[in-house]
């Protein structure tokens, strides 16, 4: 049974394929409308993320499906002490296809092992958020029209943020990418992210200072230092303005710049700059939607 | 001090000097009834000093934890009272319930049950990932 739970499950060739799916759904969703009809796809949120678990549903709704809904894991059999792989078992029984979220790094890989449908990783704590990764690939797609050959800037938590490594994975497949990493010292990405990046003959710059690279970005990925991913309130107080886009900021910025965040945002990105037409993260949740579609579509072998 | 050879067995030879008794309890060898010696500090040519095992029995051994642990060791099957085979040590693609994740955040911490899975993500330097969250496995 074909699950995702990390981006790499994915080649770049099934990405191509699921993005023509999505941009096709864009295009023509009346003849989408009805593709899902009599599947059920299960959420199971075993941590607050009222947003995934919403585009998830929408998804499956506008592919003429239904949705069966566990977001609260506290009314849950987990909290009776069930196991994952007892959960994603039963859950089989009722669903077609299963979206989870987990504060637990790898429950969904367990979920995927012991579920006789297909299982889609909607976030297993700081690890793998692979349909964030599908939205963002669809945005830069859609805005730049293709994936080599460009320079990538990630500003913020590079070293808890999970979105930020998973876009790195997939970018990491294409020609060409230059991936300007910016962060405080303390959230530095990982040197395990960085090996990725050299593996694939790719350049890399690190710096602590946004404005130094703005003039030469073609992608700006802001995201949010997550409270949730600290162990001391201390150090997040002290990490979470690091960085504010702001218009000022982008004076410099090239003209087709496109800025991207995965959000929730707080107060990372200036709301000054929601009126900027490079600012494309409210275009990112919809693109999130639609390849969320296209996923689905793949997984249950109704893409045709 | 001496130590009869072995008619049918099997010899774990340049084990790293002091690896002895934590190779003998990771192949749970204290549950053999048959003779085994662990010579420790035993003077190389090679390592200056090393370990060895010798089993007087022919048993399976797990390659995979001999592997992980003492990847420079040598297993010499012996039969009839001579050498009929030399095993050099790879070391394994995949690891099960040999070393343990100490993620805090993996899934392992919370259901107990679960086999602890580690890849060998680079041959080059000894990195092992665990299988679910990709913590590196750091050594005990």
């Amino acid at each position: 049974m074909r699950s995702v739970i990390d981006i790499k499950d994915l080649s770049t060739q099934e990405i191509e394929q699921i993005i023509t799916v999505a941009e096709d759904i864009i295009k023509n969703p009346d003849k989408y409308a009805h593709k899902c009809s009599g599947k059920k796809l299960a959420t199971l949120f075993f941590e607050p993320s009222t947003r995934t678990r919403l585009s998830f549903e929408a998804a499956m709704y506008e592919l003429g499906g239904n949705v069966l809904s566990m977001s609260d894991a506290g009314s849950s059999s987990a909290s009776k002490g069930e196991s994952v792989a007892d959960t994603a078992k039963v859950i089989s029984c009722y669903a077609d296809i299963i979206a989870m979220r987990h504060p637990k790094e790898g429950a969904p890989l367990v979920a995927a092992t012991n579920a006789s449908v297909p299982v889609i990783n909607a976030g297993d704590g700081g690890h793998n958020h692979p349909t964030q990764t599908l939205a963002d690939l669809l945005t830069i797609h859609r805005e730049k029209g293709h994936f080599d050959n460009l320079t990538v800037g990630l500003c913020g938590d590079l070293k808890f943020g999970r979105t930020v490594h998973s876009l790195i994975n997939a970018l990491s497949r294409y020609k060409g990418i230059n991936f300007v990493l910016i962060s405080p010292e303390e959230l530095k990405i990982p040197s395990y992210v960085k090996n990725e990046i050299k593996k694939c003959g790719l350049e890399y710059v690190q710096t602590k200072d946004l404005l130094e690279y703005m003039p030469k970005l073609d992608i700006l990925y802001m995201t949010r230092v997550q409270k949730e991913r600290f162990f001391n309130e201390e150090d997040y107080l002290r990490l979470k303005d690091s960085y504010i886009l702001t218009p000022e900021k982008l004076a410099t910025a090239k003209s087709d710049l496109c800025i991207m965040h995965p959000l929730p945002r707080v107060n990372e990105i200036s709301v000054a700059v929601d009126k900027d037409p490079r600012a494309c993260y409210f275009k990112q949740v919809l693109n999130g939607k639609f390849m969320r579609m296209a996923l689905m579509l793949k997984l249950l072998g109704l893409e045709d | 001090m001496n130590i009869d050879s072995i008619k049918n067995g099997i010899v774990i030879d340049h084990i790293e000097a002091g690896k002895g008794m934590e190779i003998y309890s990771l192949l749970h060898l204290d549950l053999l009834d048959c003779p085994v010696a662990i010579i420790k500090n035993v003077t190389s040519r090679k390592m200056g000093k090393k370990d060895i095992i010798k089993i007087d029995a022919e048993i399976n051994l797990d390659m995979d934890i001999l592997g992980y642990v003492a990847p420079e060791a040598t297993v010499d099957i012996i039969k009839n009272g001579e050498l009929c085979e030399k095993k050099k040590m790879t070391l394994p693609e995949k690891l099960t319930d040999v070393i343990f994740c100490k993620n805090p955040r993996c899934i392992t911490t919370t259901e107990q049950e679960l086999p602890h899975i580690f890849n060998l993500t680079n041959k080059a330097e000894k990195v092992y990932r665990c299988a679910y969250c990709e913590s590196r496995a750091t050594e005990n």
